[in-house]
């Protein structure tokens, strides 16, 4: 059986990439530790969105929409868990569901292995993420919130460079074909 | 029959989930329930791996301190560190104390009360995972007697309220949050008015009337009317002043450490002025017992 396989549509060529098992189920379980831990040991890094960056990159490195969808719902709402009971189970979950579907649909149609292709995709995506989760507290929960600010176009270009490194890191968990 | 496209497939698959998300929000809105059978599964799913990386971060800070650093004097400051924590607690309390006596002029022989407050130490094991609350987990939980709205305090000030207790942990709602909210008032002008957060560093102080005086740089302590927090625990400071209709819009410096919180307290009593008077009345002040020390033998300060 191959691991990888490629998509064909018209002249192009698109590799679809599988990973060892257990891989997405650990990767995701640290970036959500991880993610907890910076606001005690690293608060300067609070910025980061970690299991954004996850759903963003096993979204484009599948490029299956129904599992990157059901994959960014899960990592959702483990992080809406995860942050209190202030925040209600779903805003995150619906925001990283559209995420998790559009990287998946993105990455079966373009190829999104270039660092510069994935440091756009992961600012917008970024900036997607905040829209949805601002229409969701809006409209859904009635709770004012301001649409974009300056903090939020850096925390999008950090999170952009990052996603660089991080995502090369994260391609050595691809199985070979 | 008809095949289904794999696109639509997925289409509708996205339209599904989507939909029963909002379904949830709308569930957790109408019932005010909060989804705690999902919360404690992923709390339990990701615990023992903060526990286990808040014990590697200490080990290793451990080994570089007592090895590589000073080796003895690493262990005795560590001691010394706790034991000013638990002093410098026991000075705010009385501090705030002897101001309010001789403000009114009506008390002139104060009396150092021995402050026996049941509390329990903990250390912050994780974070909110997203910028979207201002939340802190502590390995303390149901076991040590931890329970919803349990204030929880460090030597500095207030730090937050216990809002959810699972088995061995807790989630605390740091002053931060914007949901948080305590009942404070000012030392100087005793003006009561509840401090909130605004999602970031610094807290507003909500309700004080334009015609009121405020001055930057007053302190501000809790005033015990939100039945969760004793009266006179460091709140903060109030750092900018500005007018408003109705209410003036006042900024309040965190008197504790709130983006750098490591070891908190959770107080085991709602209500500890009324049990501090009842306990003065009652029994003659002895010497001081540092904070930490638990009064009605909950489980020891600081967990090793």
């Amino acid at each position: 059986m191959n691991d990888t396989f490629e998509l064909r549509s018209g002249d192009t060529h698109i590799e679809v990439h599988k990973f060892f098992p257990g891989s997405i189920a650990g990767v995701t379980i640290l970036a959500l530790v991880l993610q907890a831990a910076f606001p005690v040991y690293l608060p300067k890094l609070s910025f980061l969105d970690l299991p954004l960056l996850i759903t963003i990159y096993f979204g484009l490195s599948r490029r299956n929409p129904s599992t990157g969808l059901l994959l960014g719902t899960t990592i959702g709402l483990l992080q809406d868990s995860l942050s209190g009971p202030t925040v209600p189970l779903g805003l995150y979950g619906i925001a990283k569901t559209v995420v998790g579907y559009l990287a998946s649909s993105i990455g079966a149609r373009l190829d999104t292995e270039h660092p510069v292709a994935r440091f756009a995709l992961t600012a917008g995506f970024f900036v997607l993420q905040q829209a949805v989760m601002v229409l969701t507290r809006r409209l859904l929960l009635a709770q004012p919130e301001p649409w974009f600010n300056t903090h939020l176009a850096i925390a999008a270009a950090m999170n952009a460079v990052l996603s660089v490194p991080l995502f090369l890191l994260l391609d050595r968990l691809r199985r070979s074909s | 029959m008809v095949s289904i496209p794999s696109r639509h497939k997925s289409l509708a698959l996205l339209a599904g989930v989507l939909l029963a998300q909002v379904l949830l929000l709308a569930v957790q809105i109408k019932r005010d329930s909060r989804g705690r059978l999902i919360r404690v599964w992923a709390v339990s799913t990701v615990t023992p791996f903060e526990r286990a990386g808040a014990w590697s971060v200490r080990k290793v800070r451990g080994v570089w301190q007592h090895y590589f650093a000073l080796q003895s004097t690493a262990r005795e400051n560590e001691t010394l560190r706790i034991e000013n924590d638990a002093l410098r607690l026991s000075i705010s309390q009385l501090q705030t104390k002897a101001a309010e006596a001789d403000r009114l002029g009506a008390l002139l022989n104060f009396k150092a009360a021995n402050e026996k407050v049941a509390m329990v130490g903990a250390r912050v094991i994780g974070a909110s995972a997203g910028t979207a609350s201002r939340t802190i987990e502590i390995d303390r939980g149901e076991r040590d007697g931890i329970h919803r709205n349990q204030p929880v305090i460090t030597p500095d000030g207030a730090v937050g309220k216990v809002i959810e207790a699972y088995r061995d942990s807790a989630q605390v709602l740091v002053l931060t949050d914007k949901d948080s909210g305590i009942g404070a008032m000012l030392v100087e002008s005793r003006i009561q008015s509840p401090v909130g957060g605004t999602g970031e560093p610094m807290l507003a102080m909500k309700y004080v009337p334009t015609d009121e005086t405020v001055n930057v740089g007053e302190k501000i302590v809790t005033s015990g009317m939100d039945k969760i927090f004793p009266r006179d625990v460091p709140v903060g400071t109030v750092v900018e002043v500005k007018p408003g209709n109705p209410f003036k819009q006042i900024r309040v410096k965190p008197a504790a450490k709130l983006d750098r919180l490591e070891e908190v307290f959770v107080l085991l009593t709602q209500e500890p002025l009324e049990f501090q008077k009842d306990a003065e009345a009652q029994s003659a002040p002895g010497p001081n017992v540092p904070a930490g020390t638990p009064a009605t033998a909950p489980p020891a300060a600081v967990k090793p």
